[in-house]
């Protein structure tokens, strides 16, 4: 079996193994979900009731709600691994740091591109934003979005695990990384939303692949320092 | 004894580029005064870049040499750009409002990139912070030290083509100085100014090193005073 093949299978198991824990009633998704919804719901309050700024709004507010229940979702995948020591157990399996990266980041991305989904719903019920016609870049780029979260939430999630201010420090320092991935999508959203009249839509597709592809590659290459002394 | 000669040559420098910029260089035609700002200014943020690439490099030399010096030369590069950044917006924020009326413009990207470097390295130096053992603060803060180093460029191109793809800033920009048909006396100054705070840089650094190793040597001394006194009261009982 190829390296490749190898690695690919045990970030699945990885994944998998997140997965039914959360299937088996730890409700990180359920509870990040609601947040975002929380979110939204005051980004009415505190623009509202004015239905076409809203509806200005909506590609911005979508990706900050996204991206502010997107610290939740790899907090609570990180903090699942805290238990009964079992991040040391992960460490000790003799396979490739990157591919554990990569587990745990799938099981993020699922999550994020779950809330992605809900949350451009929401935006499209609640802002009144007609996602109709545009699905397909809309979808392509809650898929780019979500997977660029997931990759900088994994790393910076087992960056800050075991520090006690975890809860401060995840945010203050993602957020600022996060800042090129937040202007692409919500560019990208309104450019969609608004039949892509300058063009620019390509173009901001493109930003989001180069940077999903520049922080997997960072995350999968640095991953196994944290494992070890991190 | 050489680190204070290097200091009290950095001081005599700055004190001269600052009475050369002030009262020797004429203003500038459009922007008065005000364009005075613009050396040190120029100057600062080419500073926080330097360091915070020197931050990168040290951590990448801590994660593959394992010494603590380089650590302690990553601390001392977080520490002294966040220093010379902050200074940087400072003096921005103050040529800004006379030229372009206000303090903050959002479509200059140069502006919002240096405020998000400002919140990456301050999340680098908090992070320290709360990390005890030094083997980890090191790995820890190497890490975040890359990524943040790799997030730069795509930030400033991002907010780049943001401006861009709407329109062209009409706004003069300070670096037009730099311009060869400048007067010579406008980059005589420049330069004058770099190589000065550049300088003062280098004694900065020099002695936050140094301070970041008494540090380190100090809270070794507490952890080994502590285990030992934990010893005596064992072998005591």
């Amino acid at each position: 079996m190829s390296t490749l093949r190898r690695e690919a299978r045990i970030a699945l198991a990885v994944a998998r193994k997140d997965a039914l824990a959360e299937l088996r009633g730890r409700h990180a998704t359920v509870s990040t979900l609601f947040f975002a919804a929380v979110v939204l719901l005051l980004f009415g309050f505190a623009l509202g009731p004015d239905a076409a700024r809203l509806a200005d709004a909506g590609p911005g507010l979508l990706w900050l709600a996204v991206v502010f229940a997107g610290i939740l979702a790899v907090n609570r995948l990180h903090l699942l691994e805290t238990d009964d020591g079992a991040l040391e157990q992960l460490a000790l399996y003799p396979v490739a740091r990157r591919a554990i990266y990569a587990g745990k980041a799938l099981g993020g991305f699922a999550v994020m591109l779950l809330l992605g989904l809900v949350v451009l719903g929401a935006v499209g019920v609640l802002f009144a934003v007609d996602i109709g016609d545009a699905w397909l870049p809309l979808l392509a780029t809650v898929v780019l979005g979500a997977a660029g979260v997931a990759a900088v939430g994994t790393f910076y999630a087992g960056v800050t695990v075991r520090l006690r201010a975890r809860e401060v420090m995840l945010p203050l320092l993602m957020l600022p990384v996060l800042a090129p991935l937040l202007l692409g999508a919500v560019k990208a959203t309104s450019a969609a939303l608004t039949g892509d009249p300058f063009g620019e839509l390509g173009a901001w597709l493109q930003l989001l692949v180069a940077f999903d592809v520049i922080m997997i590659v960072a995350g999968a290459a640095t991953y196994g320092y944290l494992l070890e002394d991190g | 004894m050489k680190t204070r000669i290097l200091g009290f040559v950095a001081l005599a420098a700055v004190m001269v580029v600052t009475a050369v910029a002030l009262f020797v260089v004429p203003p500038d035609g459009n922007q008065g005064d005000a364009q005075r700002i613009m050396y040190p200014h120029v100057a600062s943020a080419w500073l926080a870049y330097l360091s915070f690439g020197v931050t990168a490099l040290a951590g990448i030399g801590w994660l593959w040499k394992r010494d603590l010096r380089l650590d302690a030369v990553a601390h001392a590069g977080a520490e002294i750009g966040v220093m010379f950044t902050a200074f940087a917006i400072w003096g921005g924020m103050m040529w800004g409002r006379p030229i372009w009326g206000v303090f903050w413009q959002w479509e200059d990207p140069r502006l919002t990139t240096t405020a998000l470097l400002l919140a990456l390295y301050v999340g680098y130096l908090l992070l320290r912070r709360l990390t005890d053992d030094p083997e980890r603060r090191a790995t820890r803060a190497a890490i975040v030290g890359i990524v943040a180093a790799i997030d730069i460029p795509i930030v400033h191109f991002s907010v780049e083509w943001w401006r861009g793809l709407h329109q062209t800033a009409t706004i003069a920009s300070p670096d037009r100085v730099l311009d060869p048909a400048a007067p010579m006396a406008f980059v005589g100054t420049l330069l004058g100014t770099l190589a000065a705070f550049t300088l003062t840089w280098l004694y900065l650094m020099i002695r936050r090193y140094q301070l970041a190793r008494a540090e380190v040597a100090r809270e070794e001394a507490v952890r080994l005073d502590r285990l030992m006194s934990a010893r005596t009261a064992e072998v005591a009982r």
